[in-house]
């Protein structure tokens, strides 16, 4: 709590920090380095974005990126959860799939790009695929653990209120007592799986995407654009995590106000 | 109705280095309808392993337990049990955790809450029945681990050191409202607790245990009237022959 009035209280440090930070660069830009293709400068940026914007792209990109992310993080969900439920409930299935999965985990998402393609084709389901892979092993990991470390004590209370069968224990112990952890885990997902997309869309599977795009504008050495493309990566990235955040705070996590706090 | 019946029950746990470590040497012990019993004993005498024992949470290999003519073979809905540590679940309001063993039985919204609500009233928490357990203070969880025990209706109610995490002042208190819980649904009470003012306070009979391996030890009547003024003279002395009683017979050799 002591933490967070803190920074309420401080918060124009931070406004004042970017706007100096938007000042130096501007002044690197202008005087020393006087080369927008080397660094362009912010008002370069901001006239590349209002231009952008008349285009009317940015809108169709931000729709295909989002159409890749959720399919990527659907399919991670989907299959990412049931796994972790049996692993954390089932020391025999965490036996048998343990191995599998850590041998898979350390591979990087981008590694999978060429199967993705031929998997899949040039569709938005091989953008996904290479997403879902970023996204789907801190879902299963933070279930995983989230189920191991539920108390045991409330384990017991339910069993000595009737509640004794498995997919009971699972559906009203278990997960809700676990959700935190799953919730940490799936917000660890969104940014890795956002941070995949650059790279999953770089290979062509559809005309629009803001990682799509940025390459395209590379490859016209309009490097303003590539900042705009940048800078949009970063804030809906971030305003992932914040909407995602509020949501679960707010529906699911309710009863845990007081006591992190 | 909530008789017990304890048979030769001895219990034993595997240790690291092959050896089994004895807790319980065969218990006898009857507890009859309505009747409130406690178990005194040091730590680590086996009396929590006893309760949990009955409760159907450990398995039984040696002796056994019979409830109202029935073995004890695993957790069971007619035994209520209200654990040591905290052990409401976090996520769900009091009046969900009051109303949780209806919920599993497949009872309907309405009439789970009414069942609920009247058993919050019994511990006199309806105001807080939209709380979430981490808005309360230990002896409201307590109270409301009392009475989600007490909503299934159990024939016997469990109780393991329910107070002991609690300040001096709130464990009196909730003493007290158990006593009145215990008159007004007239539930067999098995009371654990390793203090003797408490025991002497609550109980119409304390059973002693011996530490480790528990055995019983003694079994002491307390005939003092209700309700109890633990103040008065007539505890003073009812409590000082327990203790005398424990320390010549019952302490540590």
């Amino acid at each position: 709590m002591k933490n967070l009035k803190q920074i309420n209280r401080y918060w124009w440090l931070g406004a004042l920090a970017l706007l100096l930070a938007l000042l130096i660069w501007e002044i690197v830009a202008e005087v020393i380095v006087r080369y927008s293709f080397i660094l362009p400068a912010p008002t370069d940026v901001f006239s590349a974005f209002l231009e952008l914007l008349g285009n009317g792209t940015l809108a169709l990109d931000f729709e295909a990126s989002l159409i890749h992310f959720g399919i990527g993080l659907l399919a991670a969900l989907a299959v990412g959860i049931p796994i972790g439920i049996a692993m954390g409930w089932s020391r025999k299935f965490d036996a048998f799939l343990d191995p599998i999965i850590e041998i898979l985990r350390p591979i990087p998402p981008l590694a999978w790009i060429p199967f993705a393609i031929i998997w899949f084709g040039l569709t938005i389901y091989s953008a996904g695929f290479v997403i879902f892979v970023g996204a789907v092993f801190p879902i299963i990991i933070n279930t995983y653990s989230g189920f191991r470390s539920i108390p045991r004590i409330y384990v017991e209370a339910a069993k000595m209120l009737g509640c004794t069968k498995s997919r009971d224990l699972i559906r009203h112990i278990a997960f809700p007592a676990a959700l935190p952890s799953i919730a940490a885990g799936i917000r660890i997902a969104t940014g890795v799986g956002w941070m995949c997309l650059v790279a999953a869309e770089l290979f062509g599977v559809s005309n629009y995407g803001l990682g799509k795009n940025l390459w395209q504008y590379y490859n016209l050495h309009r490097m303003d654009c590539v900042v705009v493309y940048m800078i949009l990566l970063g804030l809906i990235g971030l305003l992932i995590d914040m909407v995602f955040r509020y949501y679960i705070d707010r529906h699911f996590l309710k009863w845990r106000t007081g006591e992190v706090a | 109705m909530g008789n017990l019946q304890i048979r030769s029950l001895s219990h034993s746990f595997p240790r690291d280095d092959g050896t089994t470590l004895q807790v319980l040497d065969h218990i006898d012990l009857d507890v009859r309808d309505k009747e409130f019993v406690c178990i005194l004993g040091s730590s680590g005498c086996g009396k929590t392993t006893l309760l949990r024992l009955v409760a159907g949470l450990e398995e039984v290999r040696s002796g056994d337990i019979i409830l109202n003519g029935e073995k004890i073979e695993g957790p069971n809905p007619n035994i209520g049990f209200v654990f040591q540590e905290y052990s409401l679940f976090p996520w769900r309001s009091v009046i969900d955790n009051t109303a949780f063993g209806l919920e599993m039985k497949g009872i309907p919204r309405e009439e789970r809450y009414k069942v609920a609500e009247h058993y919050l009233d019994l511990v006199h928490l309806t105001q807080f029945r939209e709380s979430y357990p981490s808005e309360l203070s230990g002896g409201m969880r307590q109270r409301v681990a009392v009475a989600r025990a007490l909503a299934l209706d159990p024939v016997i109610l469990l109780m393991d050191e329910p107070f002991g995490a609690l300040d001096a002042q709130t464990r009196n208190m909730l003493q007290k409202e158990l006593l009145d819980i215990w008159e007004k649904t007239k539930k067999t009470i098995l009371f654990i607790t390793h203090s003797v003012d408490e025991a002497v306070y609550l109980s119409d009979r304390i059973v002693v245990l011996t530490p480790r391996p528990g055995r019983i030890c003694k079994i002491v009547d307390i005939d003092l009237p209700r309700p109890r003024n633990r103040t008065g003279a007539e505890f003073a002395e009812v409590r000082r022959e327990v203790l005398d009683l424990i320390n010549r017979n019952c302490s540590i050799q």
